[in-house]
């Protein structure tokens, strides 16, 4: 199964399968269905990140470096966990400038710089080349590791020449692939979308592809991971393996992984190029933001188990890149093998397929067209004639930036391991994260900041991990790594002025940034912005404002005719009737175009020449400038003051609505309490009426009634007598009442004892309650309790709740009992009856004015002599319990089950003295 | 008031770098004469509780402006 032709085949019909792929999707994209509109695909797009060098590299790094190969993932952990801020605003800004490539959006920021895309352009070029190398090595290593074994597949390798060569045959399909389905569009900031479904689809593969080794080599030769790691634990030589002492560096070495994977990830050109040019939909970064790490995790889950089995079994070939292949081929499996090199294959050609587009587009559009638009030739060609020119050039480059990646892995290719490529790369690429991280947030940073910045960082890269990497293959003379360039001691590539201790990538970042940043910080301090770097500083770090979003920023003045022209020659006829959104438009119209087409027209210029060029061509039939720095500040300004006016105007609405609610809600008291008033006059009327009625008809009884009996006048006189009382005692209550509750009730607070005063109140009720029948009951559990109170006004209360109590208890054998107990920091006097009791719902009405318990069973005749109660007793009972502190309530009544009134009284300290 | 979602955000961001960096990682690191370190174990457990943090929060929170 292991035959060349096999594998072959396998190999190669996985590409073809590719091309179906993209096809597919780029014909769904044509109907308007596209399959990369989901969170999900553009998850698994990011996930190009994790290249052959994840695959088969980060065995080996686990194997030799222990846990460190972690941090390479945990930066893009982070990374993504800040994308919801970061690298939404990158792609807001790259959708609303149609930016193409890192090195456009680099060149956009400061100015639409030409010479500052170039630079980085050929930063990429130089620092991404190996990186690609690296790729096709693993295929060709992979291929000849799976065909050769048990052989070592070194030894095959320096037989074959290139034709023989697996990898290139490989990178030739891939830039048929790249061609069909990279350039189909001339606009670069347009989507790929039958690329970006493939990449989705290698990604999902080359996950399945892992996790199947893993879980052959965890579960079938070992059993499972608990016997695993107890066999390493019991080999002395690996016992180090997983801890921070293998890793190079140690600490610091481990924070320099974490930074160089945090930085690369955001800046590396294929990782721009699927997180922010095809990005869909910026909705999508929130799902990806968590769902990519957990790829992450995935996809390293089985990494350590791996790289340790290898290092426990005898695999027969000692090389740990290899063991994600050489475990199941010692295990004499034929299937996994084959599934581990497509796998293999997937990850590197989904990086290669990646790379190469974003750093042809860099050479296409910051490299030649400059170039070629200098050149006084090219603006005579005729009408679409260009469009032609751009895309040819970007399949030249496309085809040269993989036969350099070829020549690369060819020549250099086999002195490194793969993780060193890699590491190297990933330094080179975080040189552009100054320029483009705080060129986002830093309005101040200017183009002469940024050039020198990226210079340095370059040169210092350059010297620190290139030219060593070119000295240990045998290219250089290797002795300045030992004793420094001419001789200098201070100057040895891996450790910079005599800074010793780091692990080379550590050192180079460090010492890279430190000049990248400082450079740019602090050139930009001493610089000018030119006026069109103003605005474009203004746009980039103002991006997420949402003033800015439909503002046009042309002032200057053309015709439509010429700007249809500048279109049609450099886009073609199609793009350029889009554009303009008038397929009548033609080169004679004299009408002045409106600000807005020629914003349109020089992002339609951007997305397939980039900003730096489409700037250059505006310009030259555009008459005034761009809008300036003062024009965008100032709408940002209004966007921002009225943005203010908005929310304080909401703040205040708010308010309003508060206070309106507040309002009404006093309304509806006063309503509430006005009908309270209406009820309690008309009670108060009915009730001195009826005393009333009854005093004048006696007394009107006994004017007319000369000759009544003297027995029945006196009767007649005792009624007269008995109503005025009873009047003058309402009268007395109402006026308590209106006393209390408009607070000018006067007590007299005293220090008392209210055992004493509770005998005193049972003493004077006890005759009026034995001729009614009532048996009262009191239990008084301390001997003294000491309150504060007006020793009158609590009578009045006690006496109240006792004569209530005779009121309400029950009809045949009426029991009233008084208790009186400590409770907590204070005394608690309950009044309970045996009547019916009060239902829940009534318990706190009955302390409402004029409200009296309805007494079903007596409603009619049995009086028994019961004085009828004013309502009033109750409230006015509260209102002094509350002027003195305590607090008066209907409870359920505990012994006697009918109706329980308590109240409760502070106890008097020592010091609270008697007023 | 809750804390906006930005807010829990960046306390997520923080806490992530916390837990993968040095004194942290330090505690969970075991030297070799001490057998097996539990540092990856540490990391992997670190790394999913984040995820999990970063899926809750994306997913419950409202649509921002």
């Amino acid at each position: 199964m292991r035959t060349d032709p096999i594998v072959l085949t396998v190999a190669f019909g996985y590409l073809a399968l590719l091309f179906v792929i993209a096809a597919w999707g780029d014909r769904r994209a044509e109907q308007g269905r596209s399959i990369i509109g989901s969170p999900t695909v553009y998850t698994l797009s990011i996930a190009v990140y994790c290249t052959a060098w994840t695959f088969y590299g980060s065995v080996g790094r686990a194997a030799e470096f222990g846990p460190s190969f972690l941090m390479i993932y945990l930066g893009p952990t982070l990374a993504m966990l800040m994308a919801p801020m970061m690298i939404r605003k990158m792609v807001r800004i790259a959708s609303t400038q149609r930016i193409t490539s890192i090195a456009d959006f680099i060149s956009a920021r400061y100015g639409k710089s030409s010479s500052l895309g170039a630079l980085v352009a050929i930063i990429a070029l130089i620092g991404i080349t190996p990186y690609i190398a690296l790729q096709l090595k693993a295929i060709t290593l992979s291929h000849a590791v799976l065909v050769n074994y048990p052989d070592a597949a070194e030894f095959q390798l320096q037989e074959e020449s290139f034709w023989i060569d697996k990898s290139f045959w490989v990178a030739l399909v891939l830039a048929v692939f790249i061609i069909l389905f990279g350039t189909r569009h001339l606009d670069a900031s347009e989507r790929h979308e039958g690329m970006v479904a493939a990449i989705a689809f290698e990604s999902l593969i080359k996950l399945v592809a892992f996790l199947t080794v893993g879980v052959f080599v965890v579960f079938v030769l070992f059993n499972g991971p608990g016997d695993l790691f107890r066999q390493v634990a019991n080999t002395p030589e690996l016992v180090g393996a997983l801890s921070l002492e293998a890793v190079p560096g140690g600490a610091i070495g481990w924070v320099g992984t974490f930074v160089l994977a945090f930085l690369a990830f955001l800046t590396l050109p294929r990782q721009f190029q699927v997180l922010v040019v095809e990005n869909v939909d910026e909705r999508h970064l929130r799902r990806a933001s968590w769902l990519f790490p957990l790829y992450l995790v995935a996809i390293n889950l089985f990494v350590i188990p791996i790289a340790m089995a290898g290092l426990l079994l005898p695999v027969g070939n000692s090389d740990p890149d290899s063991f994600v292949l050489t475990l199941p081929l010692s295990a004499g499996i034929e299937g996994i093998p084959l599934l581990v090199f497509i796998g293999g294959l997937s990850a590197a050609t989904g990086m290669v397929i990646v790379e190469t587009i974003a750093l042809s587009t860099m050479v296409s559009n910051q490299l030649i067209m400059p170039l070629l638009l200098r050149s006084k030739r090219l603006h005579l060609s005729s009408q679409g004639e260009l469009a032609g020119w751009l895309l040819g050039i970007r399949r030249v480059a496309i085809v040269m930036i993989l036969l350099l990646g070829y020549l690369y892995h060819a020549l250099i290719g086999d002195s490194y391991s793969l993780v060193t490529i890699g590491l190297v790369s990933f330094v080179g690429a975080a040189q552009f994260a100054p320029a483009m991280l705080i060129g986002m947030y830093w309005r101040g940073a200017t183009r002469a900041g940024a050039t020198l910045g990226l210079l340095a960082g370059f040169v210092t890269w350059f010297y620190t991990l290139l030219l060593p990497g070119f000295a240990q293959s045998g290219w250089l003379d290797a002795t300045f790594l030992e004793q420094g360039l001419l001789g200098l001691e201070w100057l040895r590539p891996y450790a910079l002025f005599g800074l010793e201790g780091f692990d080379i990538y550590s050192h180079s970042l460090m010492w890279s940034l430190l000049l990248n940043i400082g450079l740019l910080v602090g050139i930009s301090l001493f610089t000018r912005q030119s006026p069109v770097e103003q605005t474009q500083a203004a746009l980039f770090t103002e991006a997420m404002n949402p003033g800015l979003q439909h503002t046009s920023l042309w002032r200057g003045q053309t015709t439509r005719g010429e700007l249809q022209s500048l279109l049609s020659r450099y886009l073609g006829a199609g793009a350029t009737a889009r554009i303009l959104a008038d397929p009548h438009a033609n080169p004679a119209d004299n009408a002045p175009a409106p600000p807005a087409l020629i914003a349109r027209a020089e992002q339609g210029l951007s997305g397939a020449l980039g900003s730096a060029s489409a700037r250059v061509l505006i310009n030259s039939v555009v008459r005034g400038e761009a809008l300036d720095l003062e024009s965008i500040l100032s709408i940002l300004d209004t966007t921002s003051q009225t943005l203010e006016y908005n929310r304080r105007l909401e703040q205040k609405s708010n308010e309003l609505a508060r206070i309106g609610e507040e309002l009404r809600a006093a309304n509806e008291r006063l309503r509430e309490l006005d009908r309270l008033k209406d009820e309690f006059v008309a009670m108060v009327s009915h009730e001195l009426r009826t005393p009333l009625t009854s005093i004048r008809a006696f007394a009107e009884i006994l004017r007319d009634g000369q000759d009544l009996p003297e027995e029945k006048r006196k009767h007649f006189l005792e009624v007269v007598v008995l109503e005025s009382q009873r009047l003058s005692r309402l009268i007395e209550e109402i006026l308590d009442l209106a006393r209390l509750e408009s607070g000018r009730l006067t007590l007299n607070p005293q220090r008392l004892d209210l055992v004493a005063l509770v005998r005193h109140s049972v003493d004077a009720v006890h005759r009026l309650q034995e001729d009614r029948g009532v048996k009262l009951e009191v239990d008084l559990e301390p001997d003294e309790a000491m309150v504060i109170g007006d020793p009158d006004r609590l009578e009045q209360v006690i006496i109240n709740l006792l004569d209530n109590g005779g009121k309400f208890a029950d009809d045949d054998t009426p029991r009233v009992r008084l208790h009186l107990a400590r409770h907590k920091q204070s005394f608690r006097l309950s009044v309970e009856d045996n009547g019916p009791g009060i239902a829940p719902d009534e318990r706190e009405r009955v302390f409402e004015k004029f409200h009296q318990i309805k007494r079903y069973s007596d409603a009619g005749s049995k009086a028994r002599g019961r004085p009828r109660g004013s309502g009033l007793g109750l409230p006015i009972s509260r209102g002094i319990v509350n002027h003195l502190g305590g607090r008066l309530w209907v409870d359920d009544a505990p012994t006697l089950k009918g109706a329980c009134l308590v109240m409760e009284l502070p106890e008097a300290t020592e010091e609270a003295a008697p007023a | 008031m809750n804390a906006s979602p930005q807010a829990r955000l960046v306390a997520l961001i923080g806490l992530a770098i916390l837990l993968f960096s040095p004194p942290l990682v330090l505690i969970f690191d075991r030297p070799p004469s001490a057998g097996l370190s539990w540092l990856p174990l540490y990391l992997f457990v670190a790394w999913t509780l984040v995820i999990a943090l970063a899926a809750w929060l994306m997913e419950h929170r409202q649509e921002d402006s």
